[in-house]
């Protein structure tokens, strides 16, 4: 590579930040939704280094389903703290108590898609014009069509048939008063760049991403940890494994890798070599083909 | 493992968009592609295999990968731009997937948009079509500096060298009416994968590249526009904090060429000359950015600059004016109103524009010109257009991203048209 260019990791990170940069210029009210996952982690050290030495120019919203991993909360807080960013959170447990959704029943339930209301009630609420996700388009088949800049009606949903055109590098955030945008700013970065970037820029990174030892048991295909808000089935047990999370979500729905890798280079090494996506251990995905896409136009992340 | 900045972590970005209908096969080479290079996990292939399963189908559908939408699935067809992502050792490429069909154009021209590289597929039974035409010209009007000929379905004409000779010598003829700088042609059946990963036992006349092995050494740096230094203005960083009281910086993405600490540059609007005193990437100081990096800038001198405004540099200045001549590509179902007002979004900037008049209509099929005023979905036109402001422009031709604009509805605030500034 001679010095007239540069490697793939510097061009996305040289688009993210442009993306970046024109929501911070083109909205009033924007704000970043953070899960304490990888890639919120990713997109956030990427709005520093957006507005450095400026401070973020928006707050850090965190919807919390009551169903976390403590470590990624303690991560959240931490993080939080250091960089003197603003954080809000808001419990998917407020709207089950004010009767806005009602918790799913059996041993399946989940308040993955609980989530949907809880954000849609904040964005109203805190009269935000825009969200940022760290949503990316090769997770899943219908976020392979997601826009940078995706458009929401007033009721936060998403028309996938009717998305603005969106070319080059021009992003039209126009909108009527009670629309809102949902950005991604990482939409073109794979799992692999993301952990290739940790890498290359040294990220701090929950411990939960690396190999631990933790009472698990298996569903469905599935390993998934030991908390408060599963009950087993028959038949199901708890094992003590060694284990670290690909993803991390609802503790509920986020399945668990078996893997000894301890450092950022074998966690490359598995990514490289593993034949499983990784939304392939989202219980919330499997429920039908087009699962994704019905949550999504419904104002999903 | 080896250093940070090399090794695996040091690739190259290609990005490359495929135009074609399902008829040609498109899908079927992307799967191929995806599934060759082992960009296909085992969850996806299984929930395809089930897909084709419960459609009755013998074969595993690998076209079924790309189509990403329930209403897409249902009609077997691919509506919108999908995005694919596949790496290998030599490479990361993002593919801007787009149905070929006349009535989804727009969407073609947006895959186009952001392309170093186009995929334009040629079934070898029938030749150059009307399709094939659509295609190129769509290439050459958004300005994909490298477009690569996927003679496909070579196996249904017993990969015969002469009907491959014939259909390139009539790709060529095509290809001289329009303006194509490097083009390549390659005998293929995606379905089986001659000549897509692994090279073809099955033609043993061609010794040519495979498509991957093309597409890994396709020059990238090349066609960006190394010489006119242009950085258009996106936000202006004032920390205002103690450690960061003076802090003015400009921050944006270059558009094109290079700046460096020291050198010289012209502020527009105003036209202000002043000097570069630093350029910072996060706790990082540079001496020199290049496209397409994003940055922040420090001038020497106290100008008014705010986001629309541009740097270029002081001895290579882009063009002024508020009378632009552009080709377009009409993207609404509504028509567009010729004396018409709009939002014109070019760079960072946004201005009025009246659309003044339609020039002429290129009927992409046939690729004639016709004096029509009339313009609807999907047509492509060249028009004048007078702005409310000057913009600060280079033609499409020379620089993709200061030649280029979007034209947005203001009632609607719906895109409802891409331009390339002549």
């Amino acid at each position: 590579m001679d010095q007239n260019t540069i490697n793939h990791l510097r061009e996305l990170e040289a688009e993210s930040i442009f993306v970046l940069r024109e929501v911070a210029a083109q909205f009033e009210r924007p704000v970043m939704l953070f899960s304490g996952g990888k890639d919120s982690i990713v997109m956030f050290h990427l709005a520093r280094k957006a507005f450095y030495p400026g401070k973020v120019p928006f707050p850090l919203m965190h919807i919390d389903t009551g169903h976390n991993f403590q470590e990624a909360l303690d991560y959240r807080d931490d993080l939080c703290k250091e960089t003197g960013t603003r954080l809000i959170v808001k419990y998917v447990q407020d709207s089950i108590d004010q009767g806005r959704v009602a918790e799913e029943k059996g041993p399946n339930a989940s308040r993955n898609a609980l989530q949907t209301v809880t954000l849609l009630d904040a964005i109203e609420n805190e009269k935000f014009d825009c969200a940022m996700g760290g949503g990316r388009r090769d997770e899943e088949k219908a976020r392979a069509k997601e826009r940078f800049f995706s458009h929401r009606d007033d009721f936060g949903q998403w028309d996938p048939k009717n998305q603005r055109p969106e070319l080059w590098n021009i992003f039209n955030g126009k909108k009527h008063v009670g629309e809102h945008f949902r950005v991604f700013p990482i939409s073109n970065w794979t799992e692999m760049d993301v952990w290739q970037y940790i890498l290359l820029e040294n990220i701090e990174m929950p411990s939960l991403y690396y190999t631990h030892k933790r009472e698990v048991f298996l569903r469905d295909g599935t390993w998934l940890a030991k908390s408060e808000c599963l009950t087993l089935k028959t038949g199901e047990k708890y094992q003590t494994k060694q284990v670290r999370c690909r993803t991390i979500g609802d503790i509920t729905c986020t399945g668990l890798t078996l893997s000894e890798a301890n450092t950022l280079e074998e966690i490359i090494q598995e990514v490289a070599s593993t034949r499983v996506t990784e939304r392939g251990g989202r219980a919330d995905d499997k429920r039908s083909e087009a699962a994704m896409e019905d949550r999504k136009k419904q104002g999903y992340f | 493992m080896s250093g940070k900045e090399n090794g695996y972590l040091d690739m190259e970005l290609l990005r490359f968009t495929t135009a074609g209908s399902v008829d040609d096969g498109k899908s079927t080479l992307i799967g191929r592609l995806l599934y060759d290079s082992k960009a296909i996990f085992e969850d996806q292939m299984e929930a395809i295999e089930n897909a084709s399963a419960n459609k009755g189908e013998e074969q595993v559908n690998l076209a079924l990968l790309t189509d990403g939408l329930r209403a897409e699935r249902e009609q077997g067809i691919t509506i919108d731009v999908a995005y694919r992502y596949f790496a290998t050792p030599e490479r990361k490429f993002i593919i801007a997937d787009t149905p070929g069909h006349v009535q989804y154009t727009r969407n073609m021209v947006t895959g186009a948009s952001t392309a170093n590289a186009a995929l334009i597929l040629i079934d070898a039974r029938n030749g150059v079509i009307e399709q094939t035409r659509r295609h190129a010209y769509i290439a050459s009007l958004l300005q994909i500096p490298h477009v690569v000929v996927c003679i496909n379905k070579m196996d249904l004409v017993d990969f015969d060298q002469t009907a491959y000779e014939n259909i390139k010598a009539d790709f060529k003829a095509v290809a001289e009416k329009l303006d194509i700088e490097n083009f390549y042609f390659i005998p293929m059946s995606a379905r089986d994968g001659d000549n897509v990963v692994d090279p073809s036992t099955r033609c043993p006349w061609y010794t040519g590249k495979t498509l991957l092995q093309l597409l890994e050494t396709l020059p990238v740096g090349e066609d960006m526009n190394r010489k006119d230094a242009r950085f258009p203005v996106q936000y202006v960083i004032r920390p205002q904090s103690d450690e960061f009281h003076d802090y003015r910086g400009f921050a944006g993405r270059v558009a094109s060429g290079e700046f460096h600490v020291g050198q010289e540059v012209k502020v527009y609007p105003g036209e202000q000359i002043s000097k570069i005193q630093s350029i910072n990437l996060f706790e990082e100081k540079l001496d020199r950015t290049i496209a397409p990096q994003s940055v922040s800038i420090q001038l020497e001198d106290e100008i008014d600059i705010s986001r629309g405004s541009l740097l270029s540099a002081a001895d290579n200045c882009p063009k002024s004016s508020q009378q632009i001549e552009a080709m377009i590509c009409w993207m609404s179902e509504t028509p567009m109103r010729v004396r018409g007002k709009y939002i014109i979004k070019h760079t960072s900037s946004e201005v009025l524009g009246i659309i003044q008049e339609v020039v002429n209509k290129v009927d992409i099929n046939t690729l004639e010109l016709a004096d029509e005023n009339s313009v609807g979905l999907n047509d492509i036109a060249r028009i004048k257009l007078k702005t409310s402001k000057p913009l600060f422009y280079d033609s499409y031709k020379q620089n993709r991203i200061t030649g280029s604009f979007v034209i947005i509805e203001e009632t609607t605030n719906n895109t409802v048209g891409a331009g390339m500034i002549i």
